[in-house]
């Protein structure tokens, strides 16, 4: 057991390496570096146009990068298209989730892989639904009942429950506590621990400094397309909010103290968390 | 928490029943009252069309009691059959949220293909009828190309194609304006004499009523066994039940004419067949969830562009089935055939009958109950000796409501959130 929680460590189930997206003349994204290993949370934040949104759709296959590599399991690997992340074992769930409100949860979770196409079989993909929202511990009423009649919390879950359907290795979401109330909030977030203890790498994209330290293992911070530091949840506000905006007399000076620290608390992390395992 | 979990008898909870936070349905009395909650926030199915329905016989039948002697219903069969053909169609391309306004000119030309092709050609009717449905489902590509590649609006390209086929037909006709059919063939006796036999009839209710008690206590078996709550025996067997002796009733009622006209018989076997796709197909899952909502279908990994190209071609073919069974119908191709209101009775049919027009929401029953209502209303001013312009206009009445109900329940379904 402690081996294989070694070679997870040493191996991240993604990695990119230099990653860099132009748009003509605007450069979106340079040089990212970002690491997701199993069975954490790694979040991603930044300011608006900060660049989060593109390395999404970079690692859920909507665009391709300009230059970088990414490596799946070790492996390079090029992700062109959506189904390939999918294949890949990258689920992404969008801001809007993509939800047919007209149909019901069982429906919507297995939109487009339909057991039994030409006679479907809805008992076994409603017991296969109630397991999988079992597993997330997900209350739902009914699973018979249109999307429609669900809270905002409640989608998210059906959205969510839907992306795990594939049994991905990492899954993307992308503000998923957005438009939500406080205890819609909690829901979601304690599904996002529970994601996690299923051993799946989760990236999760906020703007919310609470949620994310609540939920985070890492907290990445992108500014302007470019990595400006990785932060563990119990970082101080300012650290982060400076990070973030970029607002220091003297970047430089203060980034390099700040990675500095980083590493070692990181090690000092990694370490904790072996021994509580 | 394991304790809870357990009902009074012993029984473990359903997988589905475990929440306690929601009322359940059990029992019958209860299940009637889950009915009447649903119709309150909304969810009213095809109740609206069948009361419709029953106001429009009850008035029709006051004013002139041959309405609903069974020698007009059986006609009222007979002429409900060819449109709600067309009206099928209208189900499958109202689901993906697009519509077709060009059926009428479709129908048209058709049977304007078989006159020629048939008749003046001189081609073998099972050769004939193929390279027709072929064109249909060309007319049909047709149509999604130009919505899908250019993205034409739908009721632009079907309006184009409303005109354009029109003026193909007439020209096809040619000079003379209608070709009739042999009286004596198969397929026009078909369209206008043939009838089930009073044994088939009553076997065929009583068929579809054991259909649906077996077909329904599989399930509710099947989901006993995966630990679903289940539908009771009593509950399946009051249903089967209804619906045989109302088939049973109907079939007695109507042989007291002629009976059940074959053409009717092959409409409901399209009706039932085309339900069966809708509901129990991936292909039909697909077709609501690109009604409801185009996008999210099309992440989740749906061929967008072929459940469209289906789609249309679909209703083309319904469309020229309609077509051809009104010219065996009528024993003629003419150049009336397929103008003046087909196109808006078809349309207007599916919508009645509770086919939502904003996608994604219907079945094909709606086609067979919309069907009724439009025939009825134009058998019951007929037979009043009233002149088509005011049929016109009670028919343009009845689509205004039913399109309002579908709006006031789809609003009344978001307040619920229901939608």
């Amino acid at each position: 057991m402690n081996d294989l929680k070694g070679l997870r460590e040493r191996t991240p189930v993604l990695s990119l390496r230099d990653i860099s997206k132009n748009f003509g003349a605007v450069s979106a994204l340079t040089d990212i570096e970002l690491e997701i290993y199993q069975g954490e949370v790694v979040a991603l934040v930044g300011d608006n146009g900060a660049g989060k949104s593109t390395l999404v759709k970079i690692l859920a296959g909507a665009i391709e990068p300009t230059s970088g590599q990414i490596f799946f399991e070790g492996a390079p690997v090029t992700i062109p298209t959506p189904s390939a992340a999918l294949s890949l074992g990258i689920a992404t769930v969008f801001q809007d989730l993509a939800l047919c409100e007209n149909l019901d949860v069982v429906a919507n979770i297995f939109l487009g892989r339909e057991i039994a196409p030409l006679q479907l079989d809805e008992v076994a993909m409603e017991v296969r639904a109630w397991r999988l929202l079992k597993e997330l511990s997900a209350r739902l009423p009914s699973v018979r009942e249109p999307v429609a009649s669900l809270s905002g919390g409640q989608r998210q879950t059906v959205a969510i429950a839907r992306s795990l359907l594939r049994e991905p290795k990492v899954i993307l979401l992308d503000e998923p506590t957005a438009a939500l109330g406080a205890a819609q909030t909690a829901e979601v977030l304690d599904l996002i621990d529970r994601v996690r203890t299923r051993g799946l790498g989760v990236v999760v994209i906020s703007h919310n400094m609470e949620d994310v330290r609540a939920v985070a293992d890492r907290i990445v911070v992108l500014r302007l397309g470019r990595n400006n530091g990785v932060f563990t949840p119990d970082a101080s506000n300012e650290d982060l909010v400076s990070a973030i905006t970029g607002a220091s007399d003297n970047s430089v000076v203060r980034r390099a103290a700040r990675l500095r620290r980083d590493k070692s608390a990181r090690g000092r992390n990694n370490e904790g968390r072996n021994n509580e395992d | 928490m394991k304790t809870e979990k357990v009902e009074k008898a012993g029984r473990p909870l359903a997988l589905d029943r475990e929440d306690e936070r929601v009322r359940h349905a059990s029992g019958l009395r209860a299940a009637g009252l889950a009915v009447i909650d649903r119709m309150r926030s909304g969810d009213l199915g095809s109740l609206p069309v069948v009361v419709g329905l029953a106001i429009i016989w009850a008035v029709f039948e006051t004013l002139n009691p041959i309405f609903l002697s069974s020698t007009n219903l059986v006609n009222l069969l007979f002429d409900s059959s060819t449109v709600g053909f067309i009206s099928l169609g209208i189900v499958c391309i109202l689901m993906v949220g697009e519509i077709d306004l060009s059926v009428g000119s479709i129908s048209g030309l058709s049977s304007a293909l078989l006159g020629v092709l048939w008749v003046n050609r001189g081609w073998p009717f099972g050769l004939a009828i193929p390279s027709i449905l072929l064109v249909a489902v060309i007319i049909g590509c047709g149509y999604a190309l130009l919505f899908i590649r250019f993205g034409m609006p739908s009721f632009v390209a079907t309006l184009a194609g409303l005109l354009a086929f029109l003026g193909l037909q007439l020209s096809i006709l040619g000079p003379t304006g209608s070709i009739n059919l042999p009286y004596d063939s198969w397929f026009v006796r078909f369209g206008q004499v043939l009838m089930m036999p009073a044994w088939v009839a009553y076997c065929l209710g009583a068929v579809i009523g054991a259909c649906s008690f077996l077909i329904n206590f599989r399930t509710s078996r099947r989901r006993a066994a995966a630990g679903l709550s289940a539908r009771g025996v009593v509950s399946l067997a009051i249903q089967a039940a209804a619906i045989a002796i109302g088939l049973e009733w109907a079939v007695w009622y109507l042989y007291f004419d002629r009976g059940v006209p074959w053409l009717f018989g092959l409409f409901v076997a399209f009706m039932l067949a085309t339900n069966y796709a809708l509901t129990r197909t991936q292909w039909g899952r697909s077709m609501k969830a690109i009604g409801g909502n185009r996008e999210a279908a099309r992440r989740a990994g749906i061929n967008v562009g072929f459940i469209f190209t289906s789609a249309f071609a679909t209703c083309s073919v319904f469309a020229a089935c309609g077509g051809l069974l009104s010219a065996a119908r009528l024993a003629s191709a003419n150049l009336q055939a397929g103008t003046g209101d087909v196109n808006l009775n078809a349309i207007a049919a599916a919508v009645i009958g509770g086919t939502s027009l904003f996608g994604g929401r219907g079945s094909a029953y709606s086609a067979l109950l919309g069907v009724l209502v439009i025939q009825s209303i134009s058998s019951g001013l007929t037979l009043l000796d009233l002149s088509s312009s005011l049929r016109y206009m009670i028919t343009g009445g009845v689509l205004a409501a039913a399109v309002v109900i579908d709006s006031l329940a789809r609003r009344s379904r978001v307040t619920h959130g229901r939608a």
